[in-house]
């Protein structure tokens, strides 16, 4: 590797989605000047790992492979660089701050904190900004399955009683509102009552 | 007056069930408590948003809280066991290929003789075995180490036990990336029904009564919320009251069964909770009596014995000092907070914190706090008896 610096620290990235990965290693190029590598296939994640040897490792709270990096806590033989979760000797917040936005970062033993936090800085930006993408996708998911649904349970009050879309979803509208319940929960006890009886 | 809500943390298992039910079955809200379940993808990011205060309370693998005392893992905050939420619930399997060479070879799957399965295993994988188990700190992998180092005279030469999620397990072994793999239910069953792999012996068989998922909270919360601690311990006391009654297992498979829970069929949950299983997957059926306990026997107690048992096995592993572990370890089990919250409710009370752990095959009667406490068989499959006082 030509352009790499002998003392950038060097990153490993978990991540199994391409465009994720893509996104955590420009937020980190942002931030100064590493060597980063991806991992985007988890099976014998920990052999990868002790192979690539890295300073830092960054992977996804919600990666059910994160236990598998566990085992790297423990130094197996006397020339191995145990890894301990940043979290371990963090002491301005930054750790909740890693935590909360979903990204957990091992390190390896006595590299200075100092190194670490922009490292961390980028990381935290990057995984908030996944958690507001996955936010804002699931409730746009979840407005237009209510949509739907509110449509079907529409149709069927105007056929049932042969009347028009503005009075039924009125009808609906109020029905929710009797029972202090949202207009999609009421549509959807209709729809669900509908097939039971169909 | 209204509840007051806790955040609490589990993993999808069977043995999450005392959190599930404490709340789906009004044992929290009798307490005027309101759980609020949050479901982690794996036991490291559990503890850390237990460590960070995402959850106030969490299902946790019973050597965890141990390894934080000890500074081993990632462990970040010092946790504090109010309860013990399950009494063993864990199976171990083997390959679809090493089931064939372990049946060639005239092993029964009797599901019973820890002693004789081990090594017919042993002989039947030849050198390499590799396990998988779903934490590094976890009884699976204690309770492995104990049943393989006693076995195999060359200490385990050639074992290899790495991680794998649990809900990973079925592939990994479907895949050949592991030859056999211990676990909680319902992912041995539903590794079974995958046609992945043959159940070999349910983890009781290694140790009868072994403490397999406590309820952690940080030591920090627990000293500032003594109420909410002696609440949460009555909750969940009563959950596993309830989850012991036989008439309990079909509801309780269903609720666990549900999406935001487990989201696996109820039939496969309800084999850990009744003990029937289907240990092929051609269907030989065996029965396991006490496969999983949440209140039998005094199951909830968190005895000090217990955890210094877990102590001193991760202190071989780790070249702690074996002393150093124990005295550590101990308190770690808060059984003092267990008994006052328990007092007067007619709760099952020993009279000790610690006991000798392994000593009794038969079921006894132990002195306790009011009156005498029934205790169920505790050994270890090779007899041998930990005596806490006697250990260092």
């Amino acid at each position: 590797m030509l352009c790499r610096m002998p003392d950038a620290l060097s990153i490993v990235v978990v991540e199994t989605d391409r465009d994720r990965a893509f996104m955590i290693v420009d937020g980190l190029r942002d931030a100064g000047e590493f060597d980063i590598q991806v991992i985007s296939e988890p099976s014998g994640l920990a052999r990868q790992i002790q192979m690539r040897d890295p300073d830092v490792v960054l992977i996804d709270i919600a990666n059910p492979s994160r236990d598998v990096l566990e085992e790297l806590t423990l130094a197996s033989g006397p020339k191995d660089r145990p890894v301990a979760m940043f979290v371990d000797r963090s002491e301005d917040g930054m750790t909740a701050a890693a935590v909360e936005a979903g990204v957990s970062a091992y390190v390896v033993d006595g590299l200075q904190a100092a190194r670490l936090k922009p490292v961390l800085d980028a990381a935290i930006a990057r995984f908030r900004l996944f958690q507001r993408m996955r936010t804002e996708l699931a409730e746009t998911k979840r407005a237009l399955e209510e949509r739907k649904v509110i449509d079907r349970a529409k149709g069927m009050v105007m056929k049932a009683r042969g009347i028009g879309e503005d009075e039924a979803y009125a009808l609906l509208r109020k029905a929710a509102m009797d029972q202090n319940k949202r207009v999609a929960e009421v549509a959807q006890a209709l729809v669900t009552a509908a097939g039971l009886l169909a | 007056m209204s509840a007051t809500r806790i955040p609490a943390g589990y993993v999808p298992l069977t043995d999450a069930a005392p959190l599930i039910a404490a709340q789906e079955m009004g044992f929290a809200a009798e307490e005027r408590l309101s759980l609020e379940l949050h479901r982690a993808p794996s036991w490291s990011s559990l503890r850390d948003m237990l460590a960070f205060g995402q959850v106030d309370a969490a299902q946790m693998l019973a050597p965890v809280p141990v390894a934080a005392a000890l500074g081993v893992g990632g462990a970040s905050a010092p946790f504090s066991v109010l309860s013990v939420l399950s009494v063993n619930g864990t199976v171990i399997g083997v390959s679809s290929s090493l089931a064939r060479r372990l049946a060639d070879a005239g092993h029964n799957f009797s599901f019973n003789d820890a002693a004789s399965a081990g090594k017919a295993l042993i002989a039947a994988a030849g050198p390499g075995l590799r396990i998988g188990v779903p934490f590094p700190f976890s009884m699976h992998m204690e309770l492995l180490h104990y049943w393989l180092q006693g076995l195999a005279a060359d200490r385990g030469r050639g074992i290899s036990i790495r991680t794998v999620p649990p809900p990973l397990m079925s592939d990994a072994i479907k895949s050949g990336e592991i030859d056999a793999f211990c676990v909680g239910e319902p992912w041995g069953s539903i590794a079974v029904e995958n046609g992945a792999g043959a159940l070999l012996l349910p983890g009781r068989a290694i140790w009868s009564f072994a403490p397999e998922k406590v309820l952690a909270v940080r030591s920090t919360w627990a000293e500032a919320e003594p109420g909410l601690t002696g609440r949460l311990i009555r909750a969940l006391w009563r959950a596993g009251r309830w989850l012991a009654d036989p008439a309990s297992r079909g509801l309780a498979a269903e609720i666990l069964s549900a999406r935001r829970y487990l989201d696996l069929p109820a039939e496969i949950i309800e084999r850990a909770l009744s003990g029937k299983f289907t240990v092929t997957p051609q269907g030989l059926q065996r029965e396991v009596s006490g496969f999983i306990g949440f209140h039998d026997g005094a199951a909830g107690f968190p005895w000090r014995s217990q955890a210094q048992w877990v102590a001193l096995q991760l202190a071989e592993r780790t070249g702690l000092d074996r002393h150093r572990a124990l005295e550590l370890a101990g308190p770690v089990f808060r059984s003092d907070l267990y008994r006052s919250a328990l007092a007067g409710t007619g709760a099952d009370l020993p009279g000790a914190s610690s006991k000798l752990e392994g000593a009794t095959g038969v079921s006894l009667l132990a002195a306790g706090e009011s009156e005498a406490v029934r205790l169920l068989p505790n050994r270890f499959f090779d007899g041998r008896v930990f005596d806490p006082m006697a250990a260092d």
